[in-house]
């Protein structure tokens, strides 16, 4: 057959300028790619050399289940179980408030709305997107957190139920936007077998496109959550910022990416390098909620 | 032929120029400060006629002394017009690590200096501030003892009408703990390490903010950001006002300090501004800015 040439690809030089321009800009998109792998295991590198000695010098199990944080008392102590409890919950309650909603306006545009009202709600949604956390976190401070307060009777509301609904319209439009994309690539031949054989509207969306589109959703959740656990201005703005255990949704707490932000621009010494391990155990929990979440979300598509 | 070989030169140029663009970033000195930190002094050797500098002051720190810096920022415009002050707003804590690390030539702390600070750096007293204690308008309180405030801020008293005010929880609003306003309250209140705050704010305006918004709110700000959003509360019958900082009868005031490091002498343009700051010409700009100037 014509299948003479061995199957191992020698290297050619390239021979004419054609071919030159060819590796000329293969080698420049290859530059391109490796700058951002350079970046990632710059900072990861940064963050582990940065993070290890304080970790080192307070104890991991004082430093990670410690409950007291007073960086400036005349001792020090450095517990952060208060931050790493009050993030995961406020990503959490994040994810319970937005993902559900997200998921129902992604159904609502990409199947039920009709056009008008569609490119109403999509424009909406992409201009939420485009607003700075810093304005979420002032109409927060003017607006949400004196509501809170006199909904629930409290004397401040800026705790952690504050911070949870700031933070779950900021996850709202990636859950969307990524959403929407991915019901809308669902073979509308899934569908339609699904309302030939008697389902309603309903049902064919809940039983066959949204399993369809699953792996495109379960994108824009991780992305959403990304956002939410790496979110600082708006958080520090409405959550209080009291080191305090978050025992209750109306606790003035502090997360961890306020913690560093709180206090990164006067630390010296210990309490310096104790911010950087805060940001090390931040990014830790970024790459483990990452990993896990790919895992289980995207996990069941394999026997699909 | 001539397509190619043209097509293949643009190629080598476009190649050679990226490969420029990335050397450079790679080579260039990462002096990307925080973002707190403008650039340090710049170098303008050239041109330099007698009275009349040119360059940049680096000053950051203290949020408490935002309006005594623009306003001796515009005074000092007039005298030097060739000088650019530039005001970073990231806490007295900052401003004092600003001016141990040489990223800001003048740092401004809005608290006296620690005895362990002294070894790096100096502290040029310019003004002195009152620290108003703020309640909401609608709060009946008029007047606090440093006793009644002792025992608020430390959770001994929670409620408003233990200190003659309406039935409601008292929400203590306060500073970050690198703040110099903070310190100057607690240490004068006593109450240092102990305060129990419903919320840690990072900048003066953000706690006026706050008290402006809830009835039940207490905090502290600098006198002179304090405008008629918030009622002020007296302490021990004496208000907080300029004589009475200055004469000392209003008891929770504390210094604003221009911190410049020892090792480093000062720039021209940062020796000039500091010299305006400190001469009898400023002391009605510091006085219009609501602080109380103490060279006159």
């Amino acid at each position: 057959m014509k299948n003479t040439t061995s199957s191992l690809r020698r290297v050619r030089l390239p021979r004419t300028p054609a071919d030159w321009l060819e590796a000329v800009m293969n080698f420049i998109f290859f530059l391109c790619g490796m700058l951002a792998v350079c970046c990632v295991v710059l900072i990861s590198v940064y963050m582990v050399v940065s993070g290890v000695p304080a970790i080192h010098k307070i104890g991991i199990f004082k430093f990670l289940f410690g409950t007291k944080w007073a960086s400036t008392a005349a001792e020090p102590l450095f517990g952060i179980l208060p931050f790493i409890l009050s993030s995961v919950y406020g990503t959490l309650g994040a994810t319970i408030l937005g993902v559900p909603i997200g998921l129902l306006t992604a159904v609502f545009l990409s199947k039920a709305a009709d056009p008008k009202l569609r490119t109403v709600v999509v424009t909406a949604i992409e201009l939420l997107s485009g607003i700075p956390g810093v304005v979420f976190g002032l109409l927060g401070m003017q607006v949400l957190v004196p509501a809170v307060a006199k909904t629930f009777g409290k004397a401040s509301g800026a705790c952690l139920l504050s911070a949870i609904v700031v933070l779950s319209i900021m996850i709202l439009p990636s859950i969307v936007s990524v959403s929407v994309t991915a019901l809308n690539a669902v073979p509308p031949e899934y569908e339609q077998g699904s309302l030939a054989l008697g389902a309603t509207d309903t049902e064919t969306w809940f039983k066959i496109s949204i399993p369809a589109a699953k792996s495109g959703i379960a994108a824009g959740v991780v992305l959403g959550i990304g956002r939410a656990i790496g979110e600082a201005m708006a958080v520090m703005m409405v959550a209080g910022n009291s080191p305090n255990m978050p025992d209750s949704l109306f606790r003035s707490v502090t997360l961890l990416t306020t913690a560093i932000a709180k206090e990164m621009s006067y630390a010296g010494g210990l309490q310096r390098q104790a911010l950087f391990s805060i940001a090390l155990v931040l990014f830790v929990f970024i790459m483990l909620i990452n990993v896990v979440l790919n895992v289980v979300l995207k996990g069941g598509n394999r026997d699909e | 032929m001539k397509k190619i070989s043209r097509r293949s030169f643009l190629t080598v140029c476009g190649a050679a120029a990226a490969a420029a663009a990335l050397t450079a970033c790679g080579g260039s000195a990462s002096s990307a400060s925080t973002a707190a930190s403008a650039s340090t002094t710049a170098s303008s050797a050239a041109g330099q006629a007698a009275g009349t500098l040119s360059g940049n002051v680096a000053t950051g720190g203290s949020t408490s002394m935002k309006n005594v810096i623009a306003a001796l920022t515009e005074g000092f415009a007039e005298v030097e017009p060739g000088v650019t002050v530039s005001y970073d707003p990231t806490g007295s804590g900052a401003g004092i690590t600003g001016a141990t690390d040489k990223t800001l030539d003048i740092g401004l702390s809005s608290r006296a200096l620690k005895d362990d600070e002294k070894n790096d750096v100096d502290g040029t007293i310019v003004a002195l501030d009152g620290i108003a204690i703020i309640v909401n308008k609608d709060s009946k309180v008029a007047d606090l003892s440093v006793e009644q405030l002792k025992k608020m801020f430390t959770g001994e008293i929670t409620n408003w009408k233990d200190v003659g005010g309406e039935d409601g929880e008292i929400v203590l609003v306060g500073r970050e703990a690198g703040s110099g306003t903070r310190d100057g309250f607690e240490s004068i209140v006593d109450v240092k390490d102990s305060c129990k705050y419903a919320q840690e704010l990072t900048a003066t305006g953000a706690v006026i903010s706050a008290v402006e918004a809830n009835p039940l709110a207490i905090g502290y700000a600098s006198l002179s950001a304090v405008g008629d959003t918030v009622a002020m509360v007296t302490v021990e019958g004496v208000e907080c006002s300029e004589d009475t900082v200055k004469d000392g009868s209003y008891k929770i005031q504390r210094p604003f300090v221009f911190v410049t490091n020892k090792s480093v002498a000062l720039s021209e343009q940062a020796q000039a501004f500091v010299d305006f700051a400190t001469s009898k010409d400023a002391a009605d700009l510091i006085r219009t800015a609501g602080a109380v100037p103490v060279n006159e």
